[in-house]
């Protein structure tokens, strides 16, 4: 057989083209299998063919082989098939979701973090003015104090012991009077909380005769915490005397709530 | 022959070698479809209805009757020229007065084949007329040599030389 002249005749191209009878198609077949020439002749027949269909395709079929699998209900259970599909599937979504996770969880720290930050800074804040209160209060009491130790400093200052009375014997206090601003410091810490209805009065002296003027009543004594009393004496004082009195004071002293009296005595 | 042992897979309802036929060809028969339908979404659909059928019918290829790709082919083109007779196709207005597969490759929006078709495009623009001819009447539309030898007033006897001619040509510009 001219293997050549066969080739040449153009049957194989019909033959790929569907045009043959099932007896040509036969023989084809067969001579294929004989010829590895003639096989090649098809191959390439056929090649061109699918070469120049495929450059007529509209679009690309990828995304259609899934459908059609649907369709065909195929693919599902092909454990081999999916698990390739599925394991690109699964890994993508399962690092998206495990980003987004990820990055939530972290969001979710930095927000707590950040209000529990927030929540030490107001800590901080408001012990910072309680400690800047501590400090104005120790500023105020030290000022109170230095004042105080100026005062009795003085040199101008007449320390006035005044001492325990009959049944008081057990009080005690002191008056420091300045006489160039006419005022008393009076130290009644030796003297008891006045009880209800009572109040401490301050009394200025003159011995001959004996007339007691009311420098005032304490009205705060009790809630004092250092007992130091400033009280404006303009009078010529010869001596100091403290009574208890019923609330709001008395015209004069009554002498038997006389509980501590110093007389001064002069430099 | 590995095309053997594929087809033979297949036709066990083998899902691999499914796929693999269908990458070998899905690309000719969309081209082949397209053709005939000219519309996009139809072609898709023939595409979808083609495979299918060759699964369910997978058992009717026999090697002895033919190549595999010209049993598919065929299948294509019936479903494809089934489609433009339904009353559906026709009352959609389609313009199938088209030219010859040629156009399809100078319109191509095939963007992975998109080089290869404009490449394909300008040789086969070069392909005489009547190869253009006797290509679309014989592998794409199915007419038989009598037909072909009738639409374009080539005596039958010369059909085959002629088709035999214009292959050659063909292989010359797509194949290397």
């Amino acid at each position: 057989m001219d293997i050549k002249a066969y080739i040449e005749s153009g049957v194989l191209e019909l033959f790929v083209a569907g045009q043959l009878t099932d007896q040509e198609n036969k023989e084809i077949q067969e001579l294929m299998l004989k010829h590895p020439e003639i096989l090649q002749e098809v191959l390439e027949i056929e090649s061109a063919i699918i070469k120049l269909s495929s450059a007529m395709s509209p679009g690309d079929t990828k995304h259609l082989l899934q459908l059609i699998k649907d369709k065909l209900q195929i693919g599902g259970k092909d454990v081999k098939v999916v698990s390739i599909e599925k394991a690109r599937y699964n890994w993508l979504t399962y690092t998206g979701w495990a980003a987004a996770l990820i990055v939530g969880a972290g969001l979710l720290w930095t927000m707590n973090q950040n209000q529990q930050l927030e929540v030490k800074v107001s800590d901080a804040e408001i012990e910072k003015a309680y400690l800047e209160v501590q400090i104005e209060d120790a500023k105020t009491d030290l000022a109170v104090k230095e004042n105080l130790l100026n005062v009795l400093r003085d040199r101008n200052i007449i320390s006035v012991p005044l001492g325990g009375q009959g049944d008081f014997a057990n009080s005690y206090a002191k008056v420091y009077w300045n006489k160039s601003d006419n005022s008393i410091y009076l130290d009644a810490q030796g003297l008891p909380d006045a009880p209800e209805g009572k109040v401490w009065q301050v009394w200025s002296l003159t011995l001959n005769p004996l007339t007691p003027t009311s420098l005032g009543t304490i009205d705060n004594f009790n809630s004092d915490d250092n007992k130091i009393f400033n009280i404006a004496n303009a009078n010529e004082s010869q001596a100091f005397g403290i009574t208890l009195e019923p609330a709001g004071g008395s015209q004069t002293p009554t002498m038997d709530q006389l509980h501590t009296l110093g007389v001064v005595s002069q430099p | 022959m590995e095309l053997d042992l594929l087809v033979s897979n297949f036709q066990k309802k083998d899902e691999k070698a499914f796929e693999k036929l269908y990458n070998m060809y899905s690309n000719s028969m969309h081209g082949v479809i397209y053709n005939i339908v000219r519309d996009h979404e139809i072609a898709e659909e023939v595409m979808q209805d083609v495979f299918i059928k060759a699964w369910h019918k997978a058992d009717t290829y026999n090697s002895s009757k033919g190549r595999f790709f010209t049993w598919i082919l065929n299948i294509a083109r019936n479903a494809a020229i089934d489609k433009t007779r339904s009353k559906a196709f026709k009352n959609s207005g389609k313009n199938l007065n088209a030219e010859f597969f040629v156009d399809i490759l100078e319109t191509s929006e095939n963007l992975n084949d998109k080089m290869d078709a404009i490449g394909i495009g300008t040789y086969v623009k070069a392909l005489g007329e009547k190869c253009k001819a006797i290509i679309e009447y014989l592998y794409f539309k199915g007419f038989t040599q009598k037909e072909t030898s009738e639409e374009l007033d080539i005596p039958l006897g010369t059909i085959k030389t002629r088709n035999r001619n214009c292959i050659k040509d063909l292989r010359a510009m797509v194949l290397e």
